[in-house]
């Protein structure tokens, strides 16, 4: 991984970049997302559940949290909040989005990715810096790591065991769409270890482990996430 | 007004590790034959007589279930 941006020391080249994080009733890491947009050089663009506009970003974060206090499903009920239909919809023409934790589940919910996450195999909230190996390095959020590099990122979450049925799982695996795998110890019992994927185009991605909560060593185990908004701040400023 | 009811099961092939720690207790507690537990949702709804069954379904397979890792059921009742 390259020498992370920090705050003082904005590339000019990224400040015209903005990136949108959602926050819904419930969220929690929506402040530590945007500053983790902010750390890589770029704008920080904060979106209301209630929105019925994306207020022009370049791409867009669903962070982590309880939104709307995970009721019925983890991220049933933000699925249908205004702001995810004008998601979906942007999505489909290409925007990029990352989905984190909660943000993941939303993600599934709404259809933007296969699958869904469901309770803990171990049913205990896990709650450590866990080690993940890089398998994807070509979407939009993962260009930054080499392939096989192993990253030490905090997961915290009680449902986040990745299900799908075996077919969805093969097509994954066989377009490379796995971003992320679990290594030294599956915190949840995921499907094929798997902590992260992406959707065919490589622009909508989630992750059950938190990057935006390793961007300095003085706040989190690694910077080993700032990799993930470096990447997708290429892509925009390329764009 | 009618009564309906919508059941939601994780499905058979999903891990369902509530419902393992409910089978798994129970012997604990000395009740004993019990090999298998799956654990669900159940919902009761008050609706209109005018709301139809293609409605109905659509409430529970976009709202109530997740058809990723869920079956569902919807039956009226006599309330």
């Amino acid at each position: 991984m390259s020498a992370p941006a920090t705050e003082n020391s904005r590339t000019p080249a990224a400040d015209g970049a903005r990136i949108g994080v959602i926050t819904f009733p419930g969220s929690l890491d929506d402040v530590d997302a945007q500053r983790a947009v902010r750390r890589v050089g770029a704008e920080a663009v904060a979106l209301w559940h209630g929105d019925h506009d994306l207020h022009g970003v370049d791409a867009v974060i669903v962070p982590g949290g309880f939104s709307y206090g995970d009721y019925l499903r983890c991220g049933a009920i933000a699925k249908f909040s205004p702001v995810m239909t004008e998601l979906v919809e942007a999505a489909g023409k290409g925007l990029p989005v990352l989905g984190i934790c909660n943000g993941f589940q939303v993600l599934c919910e709404a259809g933007l990715l296969p699958g869904a996450l469901t309770r803990n195999a171990g049913l205990h909230f896990v709650c450590r810096d866990q080690w993940l190996q890089v398998e994807n390095t070509t979407s939009l959020w993962t260009t930054r790591y080499e392939p096989g590099a192993e990253l030490l990122i905090p997961v915290k979450h009680g449902e986040g065991s990745y299900m799908a049925d075996r077919a969805t799982l093969d097509e994954l695996e066989g377009e490379g769409r796995v971003l992320l795998r679990y290594v030294d110890g599956n915190p949840n019992g995921s499907a094929r270890d798997i902590a992260g994927i992406t959707d065919a185009r490589g622009r909508v991605a989630g992750l059950m482990p938190h990057p935006e909560h390793a961007i300095d060593p003085l706040t989190g185990p690694t910077d080993d996430g700032l990799g993930m908004f470096l990447s997708a701040l290429d892509a925009l400023v390329a764009a | 007004m009618a009564r309906v009811v919508v059941d939601v099961m994780p499905k058979q092939e999903i891990l369902d590790p509530q419902g393992q720690a409910v089978a798994g207790a129970l012997p604990r507690l000395g009740f004993e034959g019990v090999s298998e537990v799956r654990q669900g949702k159940h919902f009761e709804l008050e609706v209109a007589d005018s709301v139809d069954d293609e409605t109905l379904a659509k409430i529970a397979e976009t709202m109530l279930a997740n058809p990723v890792i869920e079956d569902w059921t919807v039956r009226r009742v006599d309330s």
